[in-house]
């Protein structure tokens, strides 16, 4: 790099101009810009100035000042919102958050692997309890509810087992929710009456001129709760199904994989998309497969139980894991009654931790290099004794087995499935996550589901609601119905996102690399065109 | 075991549509031996290393590694028998650090699954850590101690040869093939790698073939010269039996010039 070579573009020029100024211009400047921002944005609405809060304290996480000027600039920052605090301002909880998040600035390098996912989980856990205390957040509405939290939660774990597929080996897969599809169903074939079938009490008669009582025909239990006497089907317990729905899945992702996965690139994309179609089809059209009933039909299958770890594991933990969370929970904690909805949000966050250890665990061992190798260089890593099927077949069993836990527990947590849960469109929905969040990285993938899922449930009418209360044109309420242009909002973050930073909010540094390799070279020339050489 | 042939290659064939690329080509690599291939570009050198590694499923003829038949096997299948190469044009992991790339090259030879890679056991992290002393050994023995944590796209094109040289290493082959190693070399690197190959054979016990087109190279380490031409075998011998074989120098210098050189008393 010679400092001749001007540097091109907007962008290049600002970041050139701010590292020619000195640490201490750049803190004045950064205090400077803040605080304006934040006074003109207040005048606005004091929403916006908390907006101009978060993006200052995102920037600041990424360029750490000296430590004077840090502790300095935190206090005024701080200062200015808790006044405003004083002052009566809507944005009552700003100097929570900002402590919060200054607070995560000040952990020492090292710690920061496992102390900020501690915390977070902490945070996350306490967030059913405290969601009544926190304020609204002007333009964004109230936090999201315990139902929306879980439904977050339940997307980002579908993020995580995607990224395994998608991220970590490259395998362009646009039918995931296949196996999201069949991990709920699998709910709703073992956890439901869905196979109770009927028959008549006395033998010998058949139901149509029964004499006695028509029963149901299979009547099959295992640690089910929670489930009325005299109903059929196979009830098992929801905990053990979610084991076996991810089992299944799993196995169905390598019955798809190992046709599939000998297509490379779009091939394989166009494959995977075809199978995202035909499932939810089969869903929708199983309810007479050859005259059995296996899904349903559009009906769907519900009532599913309820999870739940029965009335003796819940007595010798003295009641800390609820027998049955649809009536479980009369504690209360710091003026908060437990509801069923926040004990499934636990669980909820039990599984996705659960999901995230996995994928760091498997990034990080033979497996994970080998799916890194192959998205690099299929043939190379062939040469270098990598099976490409098999472990390509291991990804998609990876990747299915998380789809499906997460699929099951989202067809318990709300009672039913039905096959239009399962559209081609929460396939792409679940690839815009990963991608938005950046792909490889399970963190990024884990704030992008998190920010797309709650845009989805409860972001964009909230946000809706603002628009149409603040802003007036020529005196003119406005009343668009925004949560209708959805998809079209998403179309435009994508598109923003892979324009600005194609690697994603949080890449892996590894992604970041492959996406700017052209610009470096690109780079690397021109300098030799300046040095003569 | 001495004077075993570690690869046998009877009439290997392959076509590419109506192109015959490889033409019935038998071929032996000795134990202990570096055996070079050599002729004019397109003679078929690579497609028969690519045979030979299972990346070409072969029209014809046989492959047999250690005795056992591998003809046609996936290319991970030859790998674990003891096969490792490296390629013409260099295909490293671009985006993985020199570490990361010789543990890929360690694969078959490490046996963590999904399981027990998710549940850490105690015999995967003995294995990793075996590994990695393992891979640094290697990086230490190609001369890459300094790049180790570096990505290997960054590092300079001779060390790249070398990576990949150390990656093929790692997937502790008996047999080790190398396309063409020294292209884009100085006389220098060039001097440097044949030395580094001697020490493969001498010190390793490694049998090496490899295809080369500088001359200087083949003719300093090799026990054994190949020569292809539009896909048949014609000369093989010692670097002296070949240097000296008419056929050879038409081969690269076409008819006209061997008769021209004929004609003024050179040949």
């Amino acid at each position: 790099m010679t400092a001749a070579a001007a540097p091109v573009g907007f962008r290049n020029q600002l970041r050139a101009r701010w590292r020619e100024l000195t640490d201490n211009q750049r803190i004045a400047a950064t205090i400077g810009i803040e605080l304006v921002a934040f006074v003109l944005l207040w005048l606005i609405d004091s929403g916006l100035g908390y907006l101009a809060a978060l993006v200052f304290v995102a920037l600041w996480c990424r360029r750490m000042p000296p430590l004077p000027w840090r502790l300095l600039t935190e206090a005024i920052v701080v200062g200015v919102f808790v006044a405003a605090w004083l002052a009566g301002s809507a944005a009552g909880g700003i100097p929570i958050v900002l402590a919060i998040a200054f607070g995560l600035t000040w952990i020492p390098e090292r710690h920061r692997r496992w102390a900020i996912p501690l915390i977070v989980v902490l945070l996350a856990i306490a967030y059913p309890i405290v969601l009544q205390r926190l304020f609204v957040v002007p333009f964004f509405g109230a936090f999201p509810d315990i139902l929306t939290g879980t439904y977050m939660i339940v997307f980002m774990m579908m993020a995580v087992g995607l990224n395994i597929v998608v991220g970590y080996a490259g395998l362009l897969d646009l039918g995931y929710v296949a196996f999201y599809a069949i991990g709920a169903y699998t709910t709703g074939w073992f956890a439901s009456a869905q196979f109770a079938g009927q028959k008549c009490s006395k033998p010998g008669f058949s139901i149509d001129n029964c004499p006695g009582q028509v029963v149901p025909k299979l009547n099959f239990s295992l640690g089910a709760v929670g489930v009325p006497v005299g109903t059929g089907g196979i009830h098992i317990s929801i905990f053990l199904v979610l084991l076996l729905a991810g089992i299944v899945t799993a196995l169905f992702g390598i019955m798809i994989g190992l046709p599939t996965l000998r297509l490379r690139g779009d091939y394989l994309a166009i494959v995977t998309l075809g199978f995202g179609e035909i499932l939810p089809q089969v869903a929708t059209n199983g309810s007479s497969l050859g005259g059995f009933n296996l899904t349903n039909g559009q009906i769907g299958i519900t009532p599913i139980d309820t999870p739940g770890f029965g009335n003796r594991l819940s007595n010798l933990t003295g009641g800390f894991l609820p027998a049955n969370y649809l009536t479980c929970c009369h504690r209360t904690i710091w003026h908060h009654q437990i509801s069923s909805y926040d004990v499934f949000f636990w669980t909820a966050i039990a599984l996705l931790a659960f999901t995230v250890f996995c994928s760091l665990r498997l990034r990080d061992s033979r497996l994970g290099r080998a799916w890194i190798a192959i998205r690099e260089d299929e043939t190379a890593a062939a040469a270098m004794g990598v099976p490409l099927m098999r472990t390509k077949t291991w990804a998609y069993a990876g990747g299915a087995f998380f789809g499906g836990v997460a699929g099951a527990y989202y067809g318990s947590s709300k009672d039913s499935v039905f096959p239009g849960d399962f559209f081609f469109n929460i396939s792409v929905f679940i690839l815009c996550m990963v991608i938005l969040g950046g792909m490889g990285n399970v963190w990024g993938v884990l704030i992008g589901a998190a920010l797309l899922a709650y845009l989805n449930k409860s972001g964009l009418g909230n946000i809706g609601a603002w628009i149409n209360a603040h802003i007036h044109i020529f005196g003119h309420h406005l009343n668009i119905n925004v949560p209708e242009y959805s998809a079209g909002i998403y179309g435009v973050i994508i598109v923003t996102v892979m324009l600005v930073r194609p690697e994603g909010l949080l890449p892996s540094r590894r992604r970041a690399r492959e996406l700017h390799e052209a610009e470096t070279q690109d780079e690397y020339l021109y300098d030799l065109r300046h040095e003569g050489a | 075991m001495e004077g075993e042939n570690v690869l046998v290659a009877e009439q290997l064939r392959k076509e590419f549509g109506g192109l015959v690329a490889v033409n019935n080509v038998d071929f032996v690599v000795p134990r202990g031996k570096v055996v070079s291939l050599i002729g004019p570009n397109g003679a078929g050198k690579t497609t028969f290393f690519n045979m030979l590694t299972g990346v070409y499923k072969p029209t014809g003829g046989r492959v047999t590694f250690l005795g056992e038949d591998v003809t046609g096997k996936p290319p991970h299948a030859i790998t674990s028998r003891g096969v490792g190469r490296t390629f013409q044009n260099i295909r490293l992991f671009a985006n993985m650090t020199t570490l990361e790339n010789v543990l890929v090259g360690m694969h078959s030879r490490l046996k963590a699954n999904m399981f027990t890679s998710v549940l850490r056991t105690r015999g995967v992290k003995r294995e990793e850590a075996a590994a990695r002393e393992r891979a640094r050994e290697l990086i230490q023995f190609a001369g890459l101690r300094r790049h180790e944590d570096e990505r290997a796209a960054s590092l300079p094109y001779g060390d790249q040869r070398r990576l990949e040289v150390a990656r093929a290493l790692a997937t502790e082959p008996q047999l080790l093939l190398l396309d063409e190693p020294t292209a884009g070399m100085n006389p220098q690197e060039s001097a440097d790698f044949t030395a580094f190959v001697r020490k493969l054979r001498d010190e390793s016990k490694l049998t090496v073939l490899m295809i080369e087109h500088d001359m200087r190279v083949v003719m300093g380490i090799s026990d054994r010269v190949s020569v292809l031409d539009y896909g048949e075998k014609i000369a093989e011998g010692t670097p002296k039996e070949v240097q000296a074989d008419e056929r050879v120098v038409e081969a690269y210098l076409g008819k006209a010039a061997v008769e021209d050189m004929k004609r003024q008393g050179l040949a």
